[in-house]
């Protein structure tokens, strides 16, 4: 079974690196984020960037983009792209395809945003030199390693279901990008509600600003990533059989 | 190997309201190419996923090399290849990775893939371009390469669905001698499912016939051409007016007699004397050029078995 997971994740390697048949493509695809959000991003923030929550929105918004391109391309692709047969004829098992298409995907939005986490880090200390190398918080640190891959891992159980679902690559990744913007989108509703429902909003947000405990509050998201992640891995797992995925 | 390759026995396959396969029944001997052939939308691929245990059957049991069909999926996964409706190839890589990932599935070693994918390129004749990005390829050579995936980890039977279905005449004939040179060199059985009876005439020891999921004929294509059309009688020339037509018709050896393309041709009863029937066309006035005897093709025969089941 490992090496057929093994075997899954050379091929999506391979096609990867061929994104859409061209290898240029492919390293835009890297380039583009990597110029943006390790680059430009530092030097407009600076060290607020390692200090605050800053380097965050990275380690949930490059997982979001990268797992919700590629997910779809690997899934749905397989189906619109008429190879889905031929692989599933093969003696692969199911499982095999599964983890190994989800390993890749993962793995490659995974050590996308660890790498933006070092490039913003070397970036804002040349930048912002004061005498003294500037770290983030051990706290900060570990919520952006285990933020981006929990995040990455909700995306691919996410995109799988959907792209299971879906006709075509596009309606997939359209339908992924839908569902895991939704959330977030209610998540900034919350203080707004606050704000303007609530009698006495400002100040009750501003108590709760002051007294929460980001230690805290990155463990709770972080644990209910893990029972999301696992309640869709295992969603999928029940979705991905030849059985099912022939009459599809 | 067992004598048997395929058994099938009342296999039936239904998908909500219509009964794709109905009750077939089937053995395919091990070593030959097996024609299955029907009109579009018979049951042919159904029944190729049912043989690799890629559905489940509503009612029926087969059995691929002697694994059972559903019970033993992967066994029969594990032993077989398949070229199915489309060649299935990733066209954003190259010929030689595609061939490389399939090796790695079937856990060849890395000395063993690279002989054989030189082996069946070469043969295939585009061992030079097994660099290039698949998408850059004619569909003949698409095609070709998925044969060669086919029969990469040399199984002893291999599922073709269709391998020269929308191929010109060249490529069709590239993809037809490939099957045929490698099936023979490599003693593999071949399910083949086609409707070019010209395809399956050339290249299948045993053909069967289905219609609406329904076995309709099996047997030697001679077989079936003996058992459905009679002996035939073509005579090119001229004078074959209605009058020569007509005194033919009331010969008891004659079955039909009909000018088709600027000839005579004439179905007769087994066992007829074909020289006083020329004598007597002569004596009408017909002028002979050329006479020929033959059987009726196995398209004509297939036509009659689709007529009849009708």
């Amino acid at each position: 079974m490992f090496s057929d997971i093994l075997t899954v994740m050379w091929k999506e390697r391979k096609g990867l690196l061929r994104y859409q048949g061209s290898r240029t493509r492919a390293v835009l695809g890297l380039l583009i984020p990597m110029v943006m959000l390790g680059i430009y991003l530092p030097l407009q923030i600076g060290r607020a960037l390692v200090e605050g929550p800053w380097s965050l929105v990275a380690s949930v918004f490059i997982p979001m983009m990268s797992v919700g391109m590629m997910i779809p391309e690997s899934f749905a692709g397989e189906r619109e792209r008429h190879t889905l047969g031929t692989l599933l004829a093969s003696r692969l098992p199911d499982r095999a395809i599964l983890f190994g298409k989800v390993a890749v995907a993962v793995g490659y939005a995974w050590g996308m945003a660890l790498m933006l986490l070092l490039v913003s880090l070397v970036m804002v200390n040349v930048t912002h030199w004061d005498g003294q190398v500037l770290l983030y918080t051990p706290i900060m640190a570990l919520a952006n390693v285990a933020l981006s891959l929990l995040m990455a891992s909700l995306v691919a159980g996410l995109g799988v279901l959907i792209s299971l679902r879906s006709a075509t690559v596009q309606e997939a990744q359209q339908t992924l990008m839908a569902a895991t913007l939704f959330p977030l989108v209610l998540l900034q509703m919350i203080p707004l509600l606050l704000l303007n429902v609530v009698p006495d909003g400002k100040a009750r947000l501003r108590e709760l600003v002051a007294t929460a405990n980001p230690t805290q509050i990155i463990l709770i998201v972080m644990a209910v990533l893990v029972v999301l992640d696992l309640g869709l891995l295992m969603a999928a797992m029940a979705r991905f059989k030849r059985a099912r995925l022939i009459l599809d | 190997m067992t004598e048997t390759a395929i058994r099938i026995e009342n296999l039936t396959r239904d998908f909500e309201t219509v009964r794709a396969v109905d009750g077939l029944s089937l053995e395919v001997p091990s070593g030959i190419i097996f024609g299955f052939l029907g009109p579009n939308g018979a049951g042919k691929t159904t029944t190729i996923n049912l043989l690799l245990g890629l559905l489940e059957p509503t009612d029926g049991l087969a059995e691929v090399l002697g694994f059972d069909t559903q019970a033993q999926a992967d066994e029969v996964r594990a032993r077989t290849g398949a070229l199915l409706e489309h060649p299935g190839l990733y066209e954003q890589l190259s010929a030689e990775d595609n061939l490389e990932f399939y090796g790695r599935v079937w856990h060849m070693t890395p000395a063993e893939r690279q002989a054989r994918i030189k082996e069946l390129l070469t043969h295939m004749g585009v061992w030079e371009r097994r660099k290039e990005r698949v998408g850059t390829w004619s569909k003949g050579m698409k095609q070709k390469l998925a044969l060669a995936r086919a029969m990469l980890h040399r199984p002893p039977l291999i599922f073709l669905d269709e391998p020269t279905a929308g191929l010109d005449v060249v490529a069709a004939t590239a993809v037809r001698d490939d099957l045929e040179a490698l099936a023979v060199r490599e003693g593999v059985t071949v399910f083949l499912t086609t409707h070019n009876m010209a395809e399956a005439e050339r290249l299948c020891g045993q053909v069967a016939v289905i219609r609406e999921g329904r076995l309709v004929a099996v047997g030697h294509p001679d077989e079936l051409r003996a058992r459905t059309g009679g002996p035939r009688l073509e005579i090119f020339g001229r004078g074959f007016n209605d009058n020569v037509l007509n005194l033919l018709r009331t010969r008891p050896e004659v079955v039909a007699a009909g000018v088709q393309n600027e000839h005579l041709a004439i179905d007769l009863r087994e066992g007829t004397d074909v020289a006083p029937l020329v004598s007597l066309m002569v004596s009408t006035g017909v002028q002979v050029e050329e006479v020929r005897r033959g059987k009726a093709s196995l398209e004509e025969v297939f036509l009659t078995l689709m007529e009849e089941e009708r």
